[in-house]
């Protein structure tokens, strides 16, 4: 078992006729994930690469081709909606990948989720899940992962695939990489994201990226310290930043002296979590943690 | 977006925010015309986007012409240094020339984004004219909050409670009520990221009015607010930043001498900390995004070697949706038509990277290659002869 993606996940791509859409539905069908259904509103009896049936609605999707899964590429004006779309069809996990949506939508959207606690929602703003040899839902480069017993969960998207690198450098595969995103309001947080892993039988440790901004990961590291067996290494990006300024991602900032690289680090380790000062040693960390 | 003080007056009134009177002046001429049209006595204050303006000498009240010409000759042209400026200060072009009010009292209230709640939150105190971090650091409890149910709104009952929690009574606690039902839907309606009201204030008379404002706005929102576009003063920002802008990169200057290229964010963010950990310090924060073009690069490489105090450049690029061998030509290209001196660390991994590599190696020019992080930050800091810390 591997948490949110596995065997069992059919996959509908909503915004499938467009261009990043198209392209990395191309990508998760050669990585092995089985898309059933493309989602364009007006483009509904279309083939995507004459396999992939494109409908007018999610609801058509789930009705037609049995998704339970849904990955967004669709422009941010208008992906507030394809989430509560997607929710509103039943989808279990909704993996939103598109960056720039408005706050005030996906406050809504936040509101819309409580009242449909079935879906899970991950990002926006992300990379997405992956599932190394199994399947993945999203944008990241599928070939540097390996299937194994890492758990990763991260708001930034390259700096995932720099921890999946020098893990794979140390000799660590992945159970599942979850991309949570940058934005201020996210679906997943850091928390949630850590009591799938720390439930699935085959997480053995755990990576945690944080980064400047809110205080997600200190919420989590006070679910860690209490509930939390397996071994968990941390890194904070952001530790450089000057106060005030959006250090791209909406929402890594510091505001009114809070949500510093320092506090963050601090709350970590008084949980217990090994946590490193440098980016360059994630995968050095696990190793030693594991011996 | 952040915008001037006046600005967000006339936004907070078009919404049926009670705020004062007054007019803008660009020179002494018209300081002293607003005046005369306002009534004296008037305040003269200093319009640049940073708080502590009053005491940095920005804000003056002025009972009459003669002081109004005064201060407005005094304040436009100077550079006033605040709190929030640095210390370089912010040369002030404009002043905002305001009646003054009768105060009785003055109190605070901020609208934000909690994200803990991912609710907008009104934040109202009795601690009017203090700076809220340090009210909600020193004396939590006199602060207020209250989330709001984005399904329905800021409710009556919402609006009741701040007004009775800050002892307001007869018509200013009815003003009192109106002004928070009326700021909320300003907020909503221009997609703002923060409201500041400090302070907001009571005056004798009972009204209840705004006696500074402060906003900022969600740039992921100006699709919708196209009101708001030609209040962005350029004035107010970075150069650099503004050109990094014109070209869809993320750029954020700092103080150091290494300057930066990175695709994402978080990995961005990760470099300028090992840079620092090796013992240099980084020049700015770069991100070039998710679909970095050759064009990009040439583009990120201007602005950083554009800031002076660049002695050297690390790239460091993990290839996802961004390929490896266009980075490199990329690269390749810039240094071309730039014809920089300064020396540059290539750090390529992920899609392409042996592609990428075999570019630049063939290139014949004076790049150091790097294979891991760490490296890369060691060699970028070597070259400056800085020592390495462990």
């Amino acid at each position: 078992m591997s948490v949110l993606v596995n065997k069992d996940t059919r996959l509908v791509v909503q915004g499938i006729t467009g261009t990043e859409g198209g392209f990395h539905t191309q990508q998760m069908i050669e990585y092995g994930t089985n898309v059933v259904a493309g989602v364009t509103p007006g483009k509904g009896g279309q083939m995507f690469m004459d396999s992939v049936p494109v409908f007018d609605t999610v609801k058509d999707a789930v009705k037609i081709a049995s998704a339970n899964a849904s990955v967004i590429f669709v422009p941010p004006a208008f992906a507030a909606d394809a989430i509560m779309e997607a929710a509103d069809a039943g989808i279990e996990l909704v993996v939103c990948i598109t960056e720039g949506i408005p706050t005030l939508d996906m406050i809504n959207v936040h509101e819309f989720l409580k009242k449909r606690p079935k879906t899970t929602l991950i990002g926006p703003n992300c990379p997405g899940v992956i599932t190394p040899g199994v399947a993945k839902i999203g944008i990241m480069p599928g070939f540097i992962h390996k299937p194994g017993k890492i758990g990763i969960i991260s708001r930034s998207g390259t700096l995932t695939y720099e921890a999946v690198h020098q893990l794979g450098n140390a000799g660590f595969g992945q159970s599942t990489a979850i991309g949570i995103g940058g934005d201020p309001i996210i679906g997943t947080k850091h928390i949630d994201a850590v009591k799938l892993l720390n439930e699935d039988p085959e997480t053995e440790a755990i990576v945690l990226i944080g980064e400047i901004g809110g205080s997600d990961e200190e919420t989590a590291a006070a679910y860690i310290a209490k509930y939390v067996k397996k071994p968990v290494v941390a890194f904070i990006a952001g530790q450089t930043a000057p106060e005030g300024k959006r250090m791209g991602h909406a929402g890594a900032i510091i505001a009114g002296g809070k949500g510093t690289a320092a506090e963050k680090m601090e709350a970590l380790a008084a949980a217990g979590i090994h946590v490193v000062k440098s980016p360059a040693d994630i995968g050095n960390k696990m190793k030693e943690v594991l011996g | 977006m952040k915008i001037h003080e006046y600005q967000a007056k006339e936004i907070l009134r078009s919404y049926g925010v009670a705020v004062p009177q007054g007019k803008i002046a660009f020179t002494v001429q018209e300081a002293e015309e607003a005046a005369k049209e306002i009534g004296l006595p008037v305040v003269v204050k200093a319009q640049i986007h940073a708080g502590g303006r009053g005491k940095g000498g920005g804000v003056k009240f002025a009972p009459t012409a003669q002081d109004v010409r005064q201060y407005a000759s005094d304040i436009l042209g100077m550079t006033l240094i605040t709190h929030q400026t640095g210390p370089e200060g912010r040369l002030v072009k404009k002043v905002w020339i305001e009646e003054a009010s009768n105060i009785a009292h003055e109190y605070y209230a901020g609208i934000v984004l909690d994200r803990a709640s991912s609710k907008v939150t009104f934040m109202v105190s009795t601690e009017g004219g203090m700076e809220i971090e340090k009210v909600a650091e020193e004396t939590p409890d006199k602060i207020l909050k209250v989330g709001v149910d984005a399904s329905v709104g800021l409710q009556a009952f919402q609006a009741r409670e701040m007004a009775f929690s800050l002892g307001l009574t007869g018509s200013a606690f009815k003003n009192g009520v109106k002004f928070f039902l009326a700021l909320y839907k300003a907020y909503i309606g221009t997609d703002a990221s923060l409201f500041e009201i400090n302070p907001l204030v009571v005056t004798q008379e009972g009204d209840v009015i705004a006696l500074d404002a402060k906003a900022d706005f969600d740039n992921n929102a100006m699709y919708r607010q196209k009101t708001l576009t030609p209040l962005r003063d350029f004035d107010e920002e970075e150069p650099l930043e503004i050109e990094a802008d014109k070209s869809g990169l993320n750029y954020i200057k700092l103080d150091g001498n290494i300057g930066c290229m990175v695709n994402g964010a978080g990995l961005a963010m990760g470099t300028m900390d090992i840079i620092k950990l090796t013992g240099g310090e980084p020049a700015n924060f770069l991100d070039v995004g998710g679909s970095a073009s050759a064009e990009t690069v040439e583009q990120g490489f201007r602005i950083i070697l554009s800031d002076k105090n660049v002695k050297a450049v690390l790239i460091n690029i993990f290839g996802g949706i961004v390929r490896c061998d266009r980075v490199a030509n990329g690269v390749i290209q810039a240094i071309k038509n730039i014809n920089t001196q300064v020396p540059i660390v290539v750090r390529l991994q992920g899609t392409n990277a042996e592609e990428g590599k075999k570019l630049l190696e063939e290139s014949g020019m004076n790049i150091i290659a790097a294979t891991e992080l760490k490296d890369a930050a060691e060699k970028v800091v070597t070259t400056l002869g800085q020592t390495i810390s462990k």
